[in-house]
């Protein structure tokens, strides 16, 4: 038993890795990852969330009628990204202000929404809890990556400090197509190396 | 002029898609085709000149005056999702044949962040009425853009050869940064 | 679990009442915090842009039909210098917030940027330690130099491949030294400082 579910944790960063596997959650995995600190700080706030509304879904599931199942989610979750988004305006406001409106479009981020209604909502409490650090991790890592990728090939930098190579860097990976183009090639190298 | 260059702006030089990177799931998940992309395009510029009237009268009058702004985001995802509901079933007992075409993107919209986005970002702003619409259609009006442009390539990329590991999202991510990489060019234009 | 109408609202209900006064219980514990954080960072911006002080106080001056607040710094009563939270919104990605100091001839101490949105790598660099901006109008008397940039015949260097950044930016200072003398009592009302389009044949006017 505790093997399956330590699995259940595991199969978040590899098997069903929310970014490069269920291509999930795409708006904040582009818009946030100019850099590694920042992609961290939103994998962090999302799982955060993800765990939270995991938990409260597993435990309220039963008292929901079928029919207004998702408005019910969507409102614990929203409660979470509310709550979320004042924590860190008040205790980290420097990565508030550079994560900006992707903290409250946490909630439709569908990574959330589609963990509560594929697996908390039919599963117990603490099965839910390991499936959202899971995919938390998971969804946190790929954000860590690519935002370091971005920064290391856009700002020859690393987590803030500089390479010294900052001069000879092509600016492209920060702005907006070095989005897409890094985390298309990453995809590449994820189906090729890890995906089995 | 105000007007116009918020137009342009939200269309070209700040494109949704492109530029601020909202609403990207529907950008992958239903540009395969042209015309359903064009279906697509047509729902959200709906829904988005909609909510952001209801959500623009409900942040002056009811959570401003009442200093609830931290309310926002709940009262603003379950108003879109109310209205997304309520535009369905409308739309099914008075125009039936829009209701075909539209009826299969309507469910889709409530998680578009693009919505949900443009809400809040028309309320940070601090846009008046009328602006805020103007705004809130020009940003659907580029969503539709961005959208169908990217249809095209996509339907053009079928019919060639693609290494195997690039085939599907990698492929259109990539095509995406070229579409991108061309958006740039209208930087500067406001 | 059977849906009924009355379950289905009394459920909704429920949560949505139990959320709100979840969200509005932690509104509460924030809102200090949150203020502080706010006044930390104004405080701190004031430390960096001015001279050594005691104390501050505020006033809102209108220049350019924009409210810009002044911080009036303090020792012993004697005013040893002028913060003023100037804004720009010509900004490449919306509005860019700056805290230039003064000292009492109108030398400026330093500017500090308190908030901008420009393009990562390009416009940002605006707030990075030595960037050209900074350094071409630090320690310069804001009233001797031309505060356009060289582009537009002024005096302020401009950051590489981001000139409506750097536009904006000078914009900012150059309302910022309007604010500032009318905090200081050189003037009792501000005048006007040229915007965007307008700005080159108006500046051949001040020069002089």
């Amino acid at each position: 038993m505790s093997n399956n579910r330590l699995s259940l944790v595991w199969k978040g960063l590899i098997k069903e890795n929310p970014t490069f596997v269920l291509v999930l959650g795409m708006c904040p995995t582009l818009g946030t990852t100019t850099s590694a600190i920042n992609g961290l700080g939103m994998g962090v706030a999302t799982m955060a969330v993800l765990i939270m509304s995991n938990v409260v879904i597993a435990m309220i599931k039963n008292l929901i009628p079928d029919k207004v199942r998702i408005p019910a989610f969507i409102v614990v979750i929203a409660s979470f990204v509310t709550v979320i988004e004042m924590l860190m305006q008040a205790y980290v406001p420097s990565l508030y202000a550079a994560l900006g409106v992707f903290i409250p479009l946490i909630v439709v981020n569908c990574i959330i929404l589609g963990r509560a209604e594929a697996f908390a909502s039919k599963n117990g409490v603490l099965d839910s809890a390991l499936d959202g650090v899971g995919i938390g991790l998971g969804f946190t890592l790929s954000l860590t990556v690519i935002g370091a990728v971005r920064e290391i090939l856009g700002s020859g930098s690393i987590f803030g400090l500089s390479l010294g190579i900052s001069d000879y860097m092509p600016l492209v990976f920060v702005l907006a197509p070095g989005a897409f183009l890094v985390l298309g090639f990453l995809m590449v190298l994820f189906n090729k190396y890890l995906k089995k | 002029m105000e007007y116009f260059a918020i137009i342009i702006g939200a269309i070209f030089v700040n494109n949704v898609v492109l530029a601020q990177f909202l609403g990207i799931c529907p950008f992958l998940g239903v540009s395969s085709k042209v015309e359903t992309s064009m279906g697509m395009g047509a729902a959200v510029t709906f829904v988005m000149a909609l909510s952001s009237v209801v959500v623009w009268l409900i942040q002056t009058y009811i959570l401003a005056p009442l200093g609830i702004e931290f309310m926002q985001t709940i009262v603003f995802i379950l108003v879109i999702a109310a209205l997304v509901q309520m535009v369905e079933i409308v739309l099914k007992k008075v125009s039936p044949s829009l209701y075909q075409a539209l009826g299969i993107f309507l469910p889709l919209i409530t998680t578009n962040c693009a919505v949900l986005g443009v809400a809040l970002l028309m309320v940070q702003k601090e846009y008046g009425l009328l602006e805020g619409l103007v705004y809130s259609v020009s940003t659907a009006l580029g969503f539709a853009v961005a959208l169908v442009l990217f249809a095209g390539m996509r339907e053009r990329l079928e019919f060639e050869e693609v290494p195997k590991v690039f085939e599907g999202v990698p492929i259109a991510l990539i095509t995406a940064a070229l579409l991108a990489m061309a958006f740039m060019g209208f930087s500067g234009l406001v | 679990m059977e849906s009924s109408l009355k379950n289905m609202v009394l459920v909704l209900f429920t949560i949505t009442l139990l959320s709100s006064a979840a969200v509005g219980g932690v509104y509460l514990i924030t809102k200090e915090p949150i203020a502080q954080a706010k006044e930390a960072a104004v405080n701190n911006a004031l430390k960096q842009v001015l001279p050594e002080f005691e104390a501050t106080t505020k006033q809102t001056i209108e220049v350019n039909a924009l409210p810009i607040v002044a911080h009036t710094a303090t020792v012993a009563d004697k005013a040893v210098g002028y913060a003023i939270e100037s804004i720009s919104k010509n900004g490449f990605g919306g509005a860019i917030r700056l805290m230039v100091g003064f000292d009492t001839e109108g030398n400026i101490v330093n500017i500090n940027v308190l908030e901008q949105k420009e393009t990562p790598g390009l416009g940002t660099k605006m707030a990075d330690e030595g960037n050209a901006l900074h350094s071409s109008l630090v320690g310069k008397n804001a009233g001797k130099v031309n505060l356009t940039v060289k582009k537009d015949g002024g005096d302020v260097d401009a950051l590489t491949a981001a000139t409506i950044s750097s536009r904006a930016y000078a914009e900012a200072v150059a309302i910022a030294y309007e604010a500032f003398k009318v905090a200081c009592g050189w003037q009792s009302t501000a005048g006007d400082v040229a915007t965007g389009a307008s700005k080159q044949e108006q500046k051949g006017g001040q020069n002089e």
